[in-house]
């Protein structure tokens, strides 16, 4: 392609000046000016992933594969986990629901994690020694984010574990079915491999003993107790913690829970434990919940994957007594506030064992010689900007603190515990986070997004589900998994469609070369505001002219 | 119809360009160093769809023609704004003579060039619905009929625009004018009159005919491209809203186009020795008053009393839908 800047001979006798000698540009009473706004998914995204950064890299295909991942990875080491188990509020908060259906951002998430444990990638190398050393203790997502995070930055970091596997609720809460146990050895053994030191069964019993050992000391001790209520039993009752059926199934010490099995909760925990007992004889597993479904804390997913394998739910229903196979349950209502009220109807339901998830506790037993470090409501008390903990040099992160109990909360905490260390260390002020200005869905012209479903996963019959502790949900392979990333539609950020270039009537947009964008030359530009309102994406503002 | 197709890649055919495609996959118009034969500096009102039409048609034209391409201009918008003396706005060599003759100034410069054996040399006439529809009307009719080897190409905004918004004949009914004022019990043009150029050309059997909108950069360049592959005489009718005449936000030209569009208003056809050979479907179909009420000659059509001139528009739509079967197997 070449250019025409000279006209052919042709039939010309005079040579015109050109009207570029009028710069059209002081018409202009806005000027276009384009933007890079926070898009929902990563405004949504509790471990702060720039998930536009790495869908985009993903749409070159091949190429841009090892790319995305390493965009993916400056947030979250754990991708192929988190591929599997994260709850997506990226997606849940994602524009294109209102073109088609959401991105399915989780599937690629998990493309590229896997990819990246085939093709052994390692995550990038840490910062020169700091000479600073920090303790990590425990080995959940919060902790293993926050040790990954300070190693990058240069620190000699520990994690003590008091279990013999690495991985928290990872390892010993999640179901195999949901999250493989080799996928997550992997995350952690590469997170190791940059000079992490893990030390399993090694509890931490002592604060002070740790602080004259380390110069900081992040608690991410999760919440692994599992939480009680009083029901009146009988001898011959089986009452057992559903926390700790996962684990001792997680152990590779499946329990016998017998055929009947009745699930006393409503979160994931439930779910999973009621799926875990399916998958462990239970012909028929009951999950007996006090509230109604819209209540319900477990994710809507778990629970209709826990229906679609014969779980059971029986609403509104609270145990009020067990007597050997023989379970008392009392019909609730709501009242006009929503709380759920005894009628004083009782029923009868059978069940070998009554699996209890009605919640879980921190492990504090740590913090017996720190009465400066303040625990509320079962949690650790902690600054809201900078993590610490009541006592100097001790922070807090994940399930043992405030917040959400997801792996992916934990995973974003944790990275934040580390900023915040890294920032004590040094020592220096850490900024609070600051507040983005979102692309919402009005900024869009979805005109421009083809009609392009998602990608399905496919999942394993439910039949053949309950048999086993496979894998329930496959991965995308390399082809969906790039088109799924090219429905990102880029909210807030220009992603070089040639939309406003090639739509100004002015000709006053000069377009850079690939990668580069676009640049508005303002001695022309009439500010008509085509190439904003045209721009698929919402990257451009009118802004008033002041002269 | 003649849309290129391309895969999906983020942005599907109806965005100008994107950084995934291929470099034969790129419009004219997504190139870093396309001919811009409009150039900047032209004195357009703020957001003119004729000066962008334009450009894309003369870019497409001038790569087609290997950058050998002559340009008779009739007067009109177009024309002022582009060539205040002593300044051009224009890249490919172009003439301007009167208002009527822009069609028999292109024959004339066709037959002088065919006579020297320079056929590489193309010929592209271009003017205003004025200077076609109305006032040049038998010259464009005379270069059909005698099959003259030019590429005609209207850029239709309904009215004459730089005068002070006067009625054309194809200013479409109810459309208030300087000329047609919103008064009295029929407000605006009146319904009945008009005509279609594009079945005038039509009924010319000449090689090509096509409409076109600057809502559909792919569709226009693909058939600026196939009428450059012909010889003989062709016509290229491209809706180009107006956002002085029409009363319309200037930011809002694309946009109009497009419920032009998908309102079935206008249908975007293609036909071939007087058949029609090819329609653009509606994508996703719009009511007649989502492009109707964004412009203020349509206004009073959204007051009291205008309710059954608004049905009228619908039954133009539907008639449309009809006849060229717009909405096809789509929703």
């Amino acid at each position: 392609m070449s250019g025409h800047d000279s006209p052919p001979t042709v039939g010309v006798s005079t040579g015109p000046a050109t009207s570029l000698a009028y710069h059209t540009g002081t018409w202009r009473t806005e000027r276009p000016v384009y933007v890079d706004l926070a898009p929902p998914c990563s405004l949504a995204c509790p471990s702060g992933e720039d998930i536009r950064g790495w869908l985009g890299s993903t749409q070159e295909g091949e190429a841009g594969f090892e790319k995305a991942w390493r965009r993916l990875v400056a947030a979250n080491p754990l991708p192929a986990v988190m591929g599997r188990i994260c709850y997506h509020p990226c997606q849940t908060a994602c524009n294109r629901a209102s073109v088609d259906e959401e991105v399915g951002i989780n599937a690629v998430e998990r493309f590229l994690g896997d990819t990246a444990l085939e093709r052994g990638w390692a995550l990038p190398a840490p910062a020169a020694q700091s000479g600073r050393r920090v303790l990590v203790v425990g080995s959940g997502p919060a902790g293993l984010s926050a040790a990954y995070q300070l190693r990058q930055r240069g620190h000699a970091v520990t994690v003590r574990e008091a279990a013999a596997e690495p991985g928290g609720m990872m390892r010993y809460g999640i179901p195999a079915y949901r999250l493989p146990r080799d996928v997550l050895a992997a995350e952690i053994r590469r997170i190791e491999a940059t000079g992490v030191r893990v030390e399993c069964g090694r509890r931490v019993d002592s604060l002070d003993d740790a602080l004259a050992e380390y110069d900081a000391v992040v608690l991410t001790v999760g919440a692994g107790v599992a939480h009680h209520v009083d029901i009146p039993a009988g001898a011959a009752s089986k009452i057992v913690d559903a926390i700790d059926v996962l684990r001792d199934v997680a152990s590779g010490h499946p329990p016998l829970l017998g055929r009947r099995v009745a699930v006393y909760g409503g979160g994931n925990t439930a779910m999973d434990a009621a799926r875990t007992a399916r998958r462990l004889g239970a012909s028929d597993a009951v999950v007996v919940y006090r509230r109604t479904r819209e209540q319900m804390p477990a994710h809507p997913t778990e629970l209709a994957d826990a229906v679609g394998e014969g779980v059971r739910v029986q609403w509104l229903s609270t145990i009020s007594a067990v007597d050997g196979p023989r379970v008392t349950i009392e019909r609730m209502a709501l009242d006009t506030d929503g709380v759920p009220r005894g009628t004083g109807e009782f029923e009868e339901l059978d069940a070998d064992t009554v699996l209890l998830a009605v919640g879980q506790d921190a492990d504090l037993s740590l913090l017996t010689d720190a009465p400066d470090v303040v625990v509320a409501e079962g949690v650790v008390q902690v600054d809201p900007v900078t993590l610490m903990t009541g006592r100097q040099g001790v922070f807090a992160a994940g399930d043992v603190s405030p917040g959400s109990r997801t792996a992916t909360y934990a995973i974003g905490r944790g990275a934040r515990a580390a900023k915040a260390v890294d920032a004590w260390l040094a020592p220096r002020v850490l900024p609070a986070e600051p507040v983005a200005r979102e692309a919402g869905s009005d900024r869009l012209n979805p005109w421009y997004y083809s009609d392009a479903p998602k990608q399905h996963r496919s999942e394993l019959e439910a039949a053949r589900r309950v048999t086993g502790f496979e894998e329930v949900l496959a991965g995308l392979d390399a082809e969906h998994a790039v088109f799924e990333a090219r429905r990102c539609m880029s909210c807030g950020s220009c992603f070089e469609c040639d939309n406003c270039y090639g739509m100004c009537p002015d000709d006053a947009i000069r377009k850079l070369g690939p990668g580069m964008r676009y640049e508005i030359d303002y001695d022309y530009c009439k500010g008509c505001g085509i190439c904003a309102a045209e721009c698929p994406c919402g990257a451009i503002d009118m802004v008033p002219e002041v002269r | 119809m003649t849309t290129v197709h391309i895969p999906f890649l983020q942005t599907g055919t109806l965005a100008v360009g994107g950084r995934l495609l291929t470099e034969e996959e790129r419009s004219v118009q997504s190139h870093a160093d396309r001919p811009s034969s409009l150039t900047k500096g032209h004195r357009a009102c703020q957001g003119c769809a004729e000066a962008l039409a334009a450009r894309w048609v003369m870019d497409t034209a001038v790569e087609a023609a290997g950058g050998k391409l002559v340009v008779a201009n009739a007067t009109g918008c177009l024309e002022v704004f582009s060539t205040l003396y002593p300044e051009s706005a224009w890249k490919p060599p172009w003439i301007h003579s009167l208002f009527a003759n822009a069609a028999a100034v292109a024959t004339g410069i066709a037959a002088s060039l065919h006579a020297q054996g320079r056929d590489d040399v193309r010929v592209l006439a271009q003017g205003g619905d004025g200077g076609t529809v109305d006032i040049g009307l038998a010259a464009v009719s005379g270069m059909f009929e005698r099959n003259d080897d030019v590429l005609y190409v209207c850029y239709d905004n309904q009215g004459y625009m730089n005068t002070g918004v006067q009625r054309s004949s194809a200013t479409p009914a109810t459309a208030r004018t300087a000329t047609t004022p919103a008064v009295g019990r029929h407000p605006g043009q009146a319904f009945g009159q008009g005509k279609s150029m594009v079945k005038i050309a039509m009924a010319h059997e000449i090689p090509y005919v096509a409409s076109a909108t600057p809502a559909d950069l792919r569709d226009l360049e693909a058939k600026v491209r196939i009428a450059m592959s012909i010889r003989g005489a062709r016509y290229l009718h491209v809706l180009v809203p107006c956002p002085l005449g029409w009363g319309s936000a200037s930011s809002a030209s694309i946009a109009l186009a497009r419920a032009a569009v998908q309102s079935g208003i206008f249908p975007v056809v293609e036909a071939r020795a007087g058949e029609l050979t090819g329609v653009e479907r509606i994508r996703e179909r719009v009511d007649v008053s989502e492009y109707l009420r964004p412009q203020a000659r349509f206004a009073h059509l959204f007051k009291p009393g205008g309710e059954d001139a608004l049905e009228r528009w619908r039954a133009l739509a539907e008639a449309n839908i009809r006849r060229y079967d717009l909405l096809g197997g789509a929703r």
